[in-house]
């Protein structure tokens, strides 16, 4: 699927999400702000997938970076007075940064309902700090009076969110590059290894806790971009982006899309939002009710997502045509 | 002691099963639910709507364990972990759909009403009943577990499922049968506690924070365990919230933090 051993050339095909991007921004403008969403969602679970589906780590807690990149954002805007976009992001990525390794130390240590847990406890208390620290965080009336100035001093955001779907699809870019790169390089392979087999990884010399808080901290970095660009596109902050809530949602958009592979971060995020855009609107209960059955089902029949049910349909068709060409191979 | 009694049925599927169960809630709900219809619709007097909490959600659990859980035995965690997120939506939504936004109304009978006077002071009958009845939980829970053979047998599937079966253990049915107790103490749980937890359709999702908090402290495959941690955390969210309402939950969660990293198994744990 993905390693040391793979093919690291970019394909053709890996550049058409971007083409459907770009053509998504020119044929349907109305639906700009929806598009932006996404992006941001597609950023958030691609961080998720770095440690969820390439190292193993279970977590619920992965809102906690999101969170804290969307509040460091705002805060460094509405409260400090930065109106400029690339120093907001960088805030919050190194917020998120930090916090990443400095959790990702302790937590790291332990592992199964333990580690749940203890991801779960963090997003937690970062949820009730945001709740009660009102003065700064604007408590349950969430943060506004984000101010962020026109970006490289040309762009201004306008209210047909051009400027933040092109703002948010560069930095998606930027991302999926340094993504891609991590996945394919040794690390990556050191990653794909210790979650297929610790003991064996711990026994070959890797050196499995460091690379394991590393990728932590990275993954809580891309998190944290990804909030921070929440908040410059929505120009507001609110609780909603901490808890266990935001963790469950981007867990099941990359579970759906395929968990353990770099587009399947890309395939869940588009299909889950577009879904509630359209469903959740007109019937609410049905929507919870569809995506809990439909998660079940993933679970069970499905591992591997979207994504992976593609792979079997094509590897099924494959199969078809392979016995009929050996067969006319034999017969000559 | 609502906690603890929830919490029990958790740890036993949980510790001693190894599934980690994030839809423990549900069933939690399930028996206030059942609760509250067999006293509002149906009459039925409030004892035997309990016992009928504890059986119908025991049931109803076999069910879902036959169909869906037993196909997840030795999964990878994301995948419990996943799948009953995904029990926990659809429950929810169903339970919207069945009973509305409103909490399930539950009439205390006559004789669990007004206070008990002990000791110079007054406390309300029916927590003081709790009290007692989870007791009796833990003292028959204790028995069963240490001291009869079906606890024996658990004991032994859980510890090494293959050797079980191979020594003449249905260890297919053991499981079904301890996941529907576990569950059907969620149910027990839920209905006793509707009174001071209101059950409503959020109800999985709101307390699975202090479910897990108690069985991850506690300590998995431990009675005593969750016992004790339930009693800590609740004394220790009600004197937080009294002392410093400013800081909140935020103290439990710090301590949970500090306690799972001195001890990562919890404080009785005994498996990892």
């Amino acid at each position: 699927m993905s390693g040391y051993t793979a093919a690291t050339r970019i394909r053709w095909t890996e550049w058409l999400p971007w083409i459907a991007a770009l053509a998504f921004f020119f044929l349907m403008p109305e639906y700009l702000s929806l598009g932006a969403r996404i992006l941001i969602f597609i950023l958030f679970a691609l961080s998720l997938d770095l440690i969820l589906g390439y190292a193993g780590i279970v977590t619920l807690g992965h809102s906690a970076f999101f969170g804290l990149g969307a509040y460091t954002a705002g805060i460094v805007s509405a409260k400090l007075g930065v109106q400029d976009n690339f120093l907001q992001l960088i805030a919050a990525a190194g917020a998120a940064a930090a916090l990443g390794a400095a959790t990702g130390a302790i937590i790291l240590r332990t592992r199964a309902l333990t580690l749940l847990m203890l991801t779960l406890a963090i997003t937690a208390i970062l949820l009730e700090i945001a709740n009660k620290w009102s003065s700064v965080t604007g408590g349950a009336d969430g943060l506004s009076g984000v101010t962020v100035a026109p970006i490289l001093g040309l762009f201004k955001f306008d209210i047909f969110n051009r400027t933040a779907f092109l703002y948010g699809l560069g930095v998606l870019f930027v991302a999926w590059w340094v993504v891609r790169r991590i996945i394919y390089s040794p690390f990556g392979a050191v990653l794909t290894g210790i979650r297929e087999n610790r003991a064996r990884m711990h026994a070959v010399g890797a050196p499995v806790y460091g690379r394991m808080v590393l990728i932590y901290a990275i993954s809580a970095t891309i998190a944290g971009i990804a909030g921070a660009l929440l908040t410059q596109v929505n120009q507001f902050v609110g609780l909603n982006v901490l808890g266990l809530e935001p963790s469950g949602d981007i867990l099941v958009m990359l579970i759906l899309g395929g968990v353990g592979r770099l587009y399947g971060a890309f395939v869940g995020p588009v299909i889950y939002l577009i879904a509630q855009d359209w469903l959740a609107k007109q019937y609410p209960e049905y929507w919870y009710f569809g995506v809990g059955a439909l998660l079940i089902a993933v679970v069970l029949f499905a591992p591997g997502g979207i994504l992976g049910l593609a792979d079997q349909v094509r590897d099924k068709c494959l199969r078809l045509f392979k016995p009929r060409s050996s067969a006319k191979a034999s017969a000559r | 002691m609502i906690l603890y009694v929830i919490s029990v049925g958790l740890s036993v599927t949980m510790g001693l099963m190894g599934f980690i169960n994030l839809a423990h809630g549900v069933f939690a709900m399930a028996g206030g639910f059942v609760l509250s219809g067999a006293m509002a619709r149906f009459g039925v007097p409030f004892p035997l709507a309990v016992a009928a909490a504890f059986v119908l959600v025991a049931l109803g659990s076999i069910v879902f364990e036959r169909l869906l859980y037993s196909r997840l035995y030795g999964k990878p965690e994301l995948a419990q972990v996943l799948f009953s997120i995904g029990l926990i939506l659809v429950s929810m939504a169903a339970a919207r759909l069945l009973f509305g936004d409103q909490a399930a109304r539950i009439l205390l009978p006559e004789y669990l009403r007004g206070q008990v006077h002990f000791l110079e002071r007054d406390f309300p009958t029916y927590r003081v009943f709790i009290i007692g009845f989870s007791f009796l939980i833990i003292l028959g829970l204790w028995f069963g577990v240490e001291r009869t053979r079906w606890g024996a047998m658990v004991r032994a599937a859980v510890d090494n499922r293959a050797m079980a079966q191979s020594v003449g253990i249905n260890t297919r049915r053991l499981f079904m049968l301890t996941f529907a107790l576990g569950s059907g103490l969620a149910g027990l749980g839920g209905a006793l506690g509707a009174d001071i937890l209101p059950v409503q359709w959020a109800y999985p999702f709101e307390h699975l924070v202090y479910f897990l908090i108690v069985v991850a402290v506690g300590g998995l495959g431990s009675l005593r365990g969750p016992f004790i941690a339930a009693l800590l955390i609740g004394v220790a969210d009600t004197a937080c919230k009294y002392w410093t309402p400013e800081f909140g939950a935020f103290l439990v969660y710090a301590a949970t933090i500090a306690v799972l990293l001195w001890r990562p198994m919890g404080l009785f744990g005994v498996r990892a």
